[in-house]
């Protein structure tokens, strides 16, 4: 049984292809796609709890325009944005849009790992109250 | 070779503005002189042409007289009234009284006898016929003789006019006293150079001149130079120089007057004239040459002073142009590493967790494997550090501003390094003026400027010295001052302490991205950063922060 499962998005396909090769390894549900439009249709399809999305994508969504359109449509998936050097600010942007977090390129697995246990922790947080609400819910119809 | 330029540069105004200023004042004075020697000499010539001229007339009119005397004396008495000796003496007293200058008096009869004489010689009886002026006053009526020694031995001359009566002619013949015309003729020497003569056609002087020769001694004047007019010539003489020399024919005998004068000695005034010019002129050129140079050499000096703050400019332009240039060559280069790297990295790990797999722990060489991922792991550690403070992301942004007490931030930064200097034993003492104001600034990357400069004075030190931090404010900046007493910067290395990647610590130790960063922060706010080797040791670096103050809420 998967622990939870994450999306990473980047348009680099030797680092995707890698770090979904690690997270698997740790039993993570992951899934890497190459590009925005990707990462969106494939949202569309099923949930994810984390996505980690590169800032930087040359040709095709960047990374704001990709975090938008997902906080449209999976709001309660939190969002890690991955970020070079050159775009600290588009991560301060990013963060504002309701990014849970940044990381620096290039990364390490340690450093990477408690941001994301942090950000499943608040979305499992607000999926219990969604739960509990519910549960309320019910108890009221019941 | 930049000094020879200089030299040369004086040098070619000093003559340019020395040409250009002494030329016209040179030239001017000389025409000046020129002119005004013109006019002068004219002038002198005028006069003595002048004086030439009058006392020509006035020996004309001397002479007319005489010869008008003696006419009247002839025209209004006979032979036979003359020939008595009585009468003729009263005559002779009569003429002498009234008009002068007669030394004697005689009648000479057709025949060229001396019929009667009235005068000092005993010449009565002798006969004239064969002298050529008894010819002459025959044919004439008047003569006049040159001035010649004659039977008396004495330089004289003679007028003779012929009176016709009825059929006879007869001569009366009457010899000028020489001392008397001599007088008339010399009244005209002037000065102390001046000379008033008569010589003849032949240039035989009539008179006695008051120098140059004697008296019916041939004169040097050649008398064919001299016109109907009052003519002024010059000649050279020997010792005296220039001599003009003013001559006018006399109407009655061919004699001509002459009046002469050294013109030095009429030249005087101008002499005078010229050199109170040339004294002027000189004093003029030394006061223009001695202002010139000095002037030249105040001006090239000023020029070196601002060629050389010109240079130093430039050199520190350059400098920071080539840091700018370094700064952007560097961070497109980092960038370019740390994509790969990101790759490179997840690969590593990618191979690390492989290696935990069940398989594999059998392989021989599990150990070496884990060893040396964990090596190149390690140096990619480095290499992402690098990147990291090459692509420095604080100093990427925007400074933000916030209120920043500089004191309070230098306190702070102390604190964080007080511990590893108190391990090395160096001791921080500081010096922070009270009155340095809270200014608008970014805290974070002030504290990054100060954290590198003191923990580079700590490391420069090494171990046991001292740390002076000052901070003081003038109207515009706020200056930092972090002095250490190491060994200082060698002289080589001074130029390259801002520069990327220039360090002087151990490998692991430093980047030498510090000072670098610095420089740039400092750079994009405005401020400076500089740095001095002390006298004796040490260094002190200075960083002046721009006074910005915070907007008021």
């Amino acid at each position: 049984m998967e622990l939870f499962s994450i999306l990473v998005v980047d348009d680099e396909e030797d680092f995707v292809e890698t770090l979904v090769n690690r997270l698997k390894k740790r039993t993570i549900d992951a899934v890497g796609v190459l590009s925005g439009e990707d990462a969106l249709e494939l949202l569309g399809k099923r949930e994810f709890d984390v996505v980690i999305l590169d800032i930087k994508m040359p040709g095709g969504m960047d990374g704001i325009e990709t975090l938008k359109e997902i906080k449209k449509i999976q709001p309660l998936a939190e969002v890690i944005l991955l970020t070079g050097h050159a775009s600290v600010e588009s991560s301060i942007e990013g963060m504002r849009l309701g990014a849970f977090d940044y990381v620096l390129k290039p990364i390490k697995l340690e450093e990477l790992f408690p941001k994301v246990a942090q950000a499943f922790e608040k979305k499992d947080v607000h999926n219990q109250k969604i739960r509990s609400a519910k549960i309320k819910q019910s108890l009221r119809y019941w | 070779m930049k000094t020879s330029l200089y030299i040369n540069l004086q040098r070619k105004i000093i003559l340019i503005v020395l040409v250009v200023s002494l030329a016209p004042l040179i030239l001017l004075g000389g025409t000046i002189y020129y002119q005004f020697a013109g006019m002068y000499k004219d002038k002198i010539e005028e006069q003595i042409r002048y004086r030439a001229k009058a006392q020509a007339e006035a020996v004309d009119v001397f002479l007319k007289e005489r010869i008008t005397l003696l006419n009247t004396v002839a025209c209004t008495h006979t032979l036979s009234e003359l020939t008595d000796e009585q009468h003729l003496s009263e005559i002779f007293s009569v003429m002498n009284s009234k008009g002068g200058a007669f030394v004697d008096l005689g009648i000479i009869n057709n025949n060229g006898q001396q019929v009667a004489y009235m005068g000092p010689y005993d010449l009565l009886g002798l006969n004239y016929y064969q002298q050529p002026w008894f010819g002459e006053v025959v044919s004439k009526g008047i003569y006049i003789s040159d001035v010649y020694f004659g039977y008396r031995q004495l330089p004289h001359f003679i007028i003779a006019v012929l009176r016709q009566e009825n059929q006879n002619t007869w001569i009366m013949r009457a010899t000028i006293d020489p001392d008397v015309f001599c007088a008339i003729v010399r009244s005209a020497q002037v000065g102390k150079t001046g000379d008033a003569y008569i010589v003849n056609k032949a240039g035989v002087y009539q008179t006695q001149p008051r120098f140059d020769g004697e008296i019916l001694s041939k004169s040097h004047l050649d008398t064919a130079l001299f016109g109907r007019e009052a003519t002024v010539i010059e000649q050279k003489d020997g010792q005296k120089g220039e001599v003009l020399y003013a001559g006018y024919w006399l109407k009655t005998p061919r004699w001509l007057l002459v009046i002469s004068q050294e013109a030095a000695e009429e030249m005087s005034g101008l002499l005078v004239t010229r050199n109170v010019e040339i004294v002027i002129i000189v004093l003029g050129l030394l006061a223009i040459i001695m202002t010139t140079v000095f002037m030249t050499r105040l001006f090239v000096r000023r020029l070196k002073e601002a060629d050389n703050k010109i240079n130093a400019m430039n050199a520190q332009l350059m400098h920071s142009d080539k840091l700018a240039a370094l700064g952007k060559m560097g961070a497109s280069v980092a960038h370019e590493i740390n994509n790969p790297l990101v790759v490179v990295m997840q690969k590593i790990g990618w191979m690390e967790d492989l290696l935990e797999e069940e398989d594999i722990q059998k392989t021989k060489n599990l150990e070496e494997y884990k060893i040396t991922i964990s090596k190149i792991d390690h140096h990619l550690d480095r290499i992402r550090k690098v990147v990291h403070n090459m692509l420095g992301y604080a100093r990427r942004m925007e400074p933000r501003l916030e209120k920043v007490d500089i004191n309070e931030t230098l306190n702070q930064t102390i604190d964080l390094l007080e511990n590893y200097a108190r391990i090395n034993n160096i001791d921080i003492q500081t010096d922070l003026a009270s009155d340095v104001p809270i200014i608008a600034n970014d805290q974070a990357q002030l504290q990054q400027v100060f954290l590198n400069l003191i923990s580079n004075a700590i490391d420069a030190i090494s171990k046991d010295g001292l740390i002076e931090i000052e901070s003081r404010s003038t109207d515009s900046h706020i200056v930092v001052t972090i002095s250490d007493d190491g060994p200082g910067i060698p002289k080589d290395q001074q130029k390259k302490v801002f520069e990327p990647f220039f360090t002087t610590k151990e490998t692991e130790k430093g980047t030498g991205l510090g000072l670098w960063i610095s420089y740039d922060i400092m750079e994009k706010m405005g401020g400076t950063i500089m740095f001095e080797n002390k006298e004796g040791k040490g260094s002190t670096f200075t960083v002046k922060i721009p006074i910005v103050l915070p907007e008021k809420e």
